[in-house]
């Protein structure tokens, strides 16, 4: 059960420490946000599994229901954060665009000739 | 029991560690939609500690407000957004 809590916790921790790592390391806006949003959710829905199951572990072998409902909870807390947060990251990746911060050493940029109003 | 504490404690302290290097960009960063990209990550991880404090000191109102704070910073993302968005278009 140990073993299983610190594997879930580190998987979760380090992911959560690249994200935050390439928000320093990357050059622009762009792949700051990729970096950023995936890592961090990621690393989040792994140390959530982690009290996921140390609650309903808890919950079986002492039969004290608060432990239960520690899981259910964030489950819930979660099942919000795997759903706003990419929608959160699209926001602001379109919004960054349309203020006209442009990618460091861009190829090609296809938004810009499509009919935007 | 007690050794379950301390599992949940140190990831805790170690987000915590991950907010001060997120807080630098949001400090030094040279353009707008930097500074919200690090205070969405930052938000992030501010529930994601949230949730291993709650489990670490056996309070289940702290993932309680771990969902109150997701929901809430989510609208203010879009807000933010939104309003870069139309600022511009103004122009």
């Amino acid at each position: 059960m140990f073993i299983i809590l610190s594997i879930l916790l580190i998987i979760g921790i380090f992911f959560n420490g690249l994200g935050s790592i390439g928000l320093m390391r990357f050059p622009d806006v762009y792949t700051r946000l990729h970096a950023a949003t995936k890592c961090t959710t990621f690393g989040s829905i792994f140390t959530s599994i982690s009290v996921i199951v140390f609650g309903f572990y808890f919950w079986k072998v002492s039969g004290d229901s608060k432990y239960g409902v520690l899981a259910l909870h964030t489950i819930v807390a979660l099942a919000c954060l795997i759903i706003t947060n990419p929608t959160g990251a699209h926001a602001i990746a379109r919004a960054a665009h349309r203020s006209g911060v442009m990618p460091k050493q861009a190829v090609i940029d296809d938004l810009k000739e499509a009919d935007l109003e | 029991m007690s050794q379950f504490v301390n599992i949940f404690l140190i990831p805790g302290v170690l987000l915590m560690i991950f907010i001060l290097i997120s807080l630098f960009r949001l400090i030094l960063g040279p353009t707008v939609p930097d500074r919200v990209v690090a205070l969405d990550t930052i938000n992030t991880l501010v529930i994601a500690g949230m949730i291993l404090f709650g489990a670490a000191f056996d309070s289940i109102i702290y993932i309680d407000v771990a969902i109150v704070y997701a929901l809430l910073s989510y609208i203010a993302t879009l807000y933010i957004a939104k309003y870069m968005e139309r600022r511009t278009k103004d122009k």
